[in-house]
């Protein structure tokens, strides 16, 4: 293991890897990145594999659009096989008035940054998806350049153009402390050794918080399990991702065949991934009832990851005044994988010093600074 | 034999030739196998390929077959129907 690196990110999932390429293919190629465990072994590769644009608040929207441009190419611009990115859409059900409305609000923010979102009547979804069960549905959206990607091969591509860049990667090494002097990041002790280093990103998923107070940085941000399962492979059947918030579910078919679906429970904050009988039963449920032919699969897995929470559900992205040389790429709030490609593009763009692609008011830490979050994004499963 | 023919994992349609050439890219555990060219992943859940790939790492990095880990087996791996664990729980209820 190297003991010296410019700048060394913590955590193996989309966002380090993402980080990492795009500093090396802007030139710094003095970077590290450690990993507790494997690559992905953290939310990245317990996610639900979708990405949409359709979000409720500007930013949130804005990143998804231009991850989403960049996923369109990613295979290329990284010499990549197949990261299995598919544009089937994303159909969005709801079961009032309220939500009607806050549909109608949303389309026309989406539609107004260019996001080809559109509201649909129940009878209208159930054309894109005919197995849908539409009593208690009251309207739609759908955006036909929402999709899936393949959470292992998006980040093992951006790990193989990194690497052959030149970062080095070390996985089973665990990162146990941050020295700072002075108000300035020196070094990352771990497991296996110190690391002296000038810049430390922290992209530790689920885990942020800790290594913020390793820094001595307070981040506003917490971790909850989120508990999600998979069927047996069958033939294709269902080409969008379904999902609703007022009936709590995610459920798409990949494209190797199988039904990934998942839910939110309010759960207590904490760093367990347990699977649970809880969210078995209230799976089976919800699904039987909104796609009931999903109901007769058979489900062959379920496991738990962690959400990384912030206050107004947008991520947690770049420096703190309080520690010269601290980066933080998390809060991710449920979405970070689809975010992966503009995580890396706005964290590379501050650490070099180059003007940022977008507006950074409301993704740093300092928005929170004495200020009460008030609008949070609802648009989340 | 070639290795080409050989087939480790049915389910998921991986051959022996396939895993010479993860190993060779850097993919040593079981974990990551998995994750990459989904061995063990399919709906029999490694219960059939599960040993062979484990002596697979054992024998090409050398390493003792007891000091591979097996992969972390999840819950229901027998596979029920989403129907039918609905239906118990509305019994239950
Ligand atoms: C069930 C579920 C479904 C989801 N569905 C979606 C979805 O459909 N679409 C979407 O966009 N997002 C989804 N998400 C959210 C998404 O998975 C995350 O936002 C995203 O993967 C975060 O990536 P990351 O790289 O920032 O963090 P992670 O993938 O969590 O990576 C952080 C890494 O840091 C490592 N680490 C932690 N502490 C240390 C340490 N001390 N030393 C060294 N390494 C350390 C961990 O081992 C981990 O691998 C879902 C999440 C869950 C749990
Ligand atoms: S044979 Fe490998 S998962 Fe079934």
């Amino acid at each position: 293991m190297k003991n010296k690196a410019k700048i060394v990110i913590i955590g193996g999932g989309i966002s380090g890897a993402s980080i990492a390429y795009n500093l090396a293919e802007k030139g710094e190629t003095d970077v590290v990145v450690l990993e507790r465990h494997y690559l992905t072994s953290g939310a990245t590769g317990r996610c639900g594999a979708g990405v949409r644009q359709q979000w409720g608040t500007k930013m949130n929207c804005l990143i998804a659009k231009k991850s989403i441009e960049f996923f369109e190419k990613a295979e290329e611009i990284l010499d990549y096989d197949d990261v299995e990115f598919k544009q089937e859409g994303y159909l969005i059900v709801g079961s009032d008035e309220e939500e009607d409305e806050l549909f109608e609000k949303n389309v026309k923010l989406q539609q107004s940054l260019g996001i080809p979102a559109k509201k649909l009547t129940p009878e209208e979804a159930k054309e894109i998806v005919p197995h849908l069960n539409t009593d208690g549905v009251y309207s739609a959206t759908f955006c036909k350049t929402d999709g899936h990607l393949n959470p292992f091969l998006m980040t093992d591509a951006y790990y193989k153009a990194a690497k052959r860049r030149g970062v080095e990667f070390y996985t089973e090494t665990e990162v146990t402390g941050i020295d700072v002097e002075n108000g300035e990041i020196k070094g990352v002790k771990t497991d296996k050794g110190y690391i002296e280093c000038e810049i430390v990103v922290n992209a530790a998923g689920g885990y942020a918080k800790q290594i913020g107070e390793m820094a001595g940085v307070d981040i506003p941000v917490f971790s909850q399990n989120r508990e999600i399962l998979v069927t047996e492979p069958i033939e294709r059947m269902q080409d969008p991702m379904v999902i609703s918030f007022s009936k709590n579910i995610y459920c798409q078919q990949t494209p190797h065949g199988a039904f990934i679906m998942g839910r939110g429970d309010n759960r207590e904050a904490g760093l367990s991934v347990e699977s649970t009988w809880k969210f078995l039963d209230e799976m089976a449920k919800t699904v039987t009832n909104l796609l009931p032919p999903v109901g007769e699969l058979r489900v062959i897995r379920q496991w738990g990851g962690l959400y990384n929470m912030s206050p107004d559900r947008q991520p947690i992205i770049g420096g703190t005044d309080e520690v010269k040389g601290f980066y933080m790429a998390c809060g991710f709030s449920g979405h970070g994988f689809m975010f992966g490609p503009m995580t890396g593009v706005l964290i590379s763009e501050l650490i070099l010093g180059e003007e940022p692609s977008m507006p950074m008011e409301e993704l740093e830490l300092s928005r929170f600074d004495g200020k009460d979050v008030e609008a949070y994004e609802t648009n989340v499963v | 034999m070639d290795p080409k023919n050989i087939i480790i994992c049915r389910c998921s349609d991986v051959t022996l030739a396939d895993l010479f050439e993860l190993f060779d890219e850097g993919y040593t555990s079981f974990e990551e196998l998995k994750r990459i060219a989904r061995v063990g992943m399919g709906p029999c859940q490694a219960n059939t390929c599960g040993k062979m790939v484990q002596w697979e790492i054992s024998k090409y990095f050398k390493k003792p077959l007891e000091e591979i880990p097996f992969h972390n087996m999840r819950p229901l791996t027998l596979g029920v129907k989403l129907r039918a664990i609905k239906e118990a729980a509305e019994d239950e209820e």
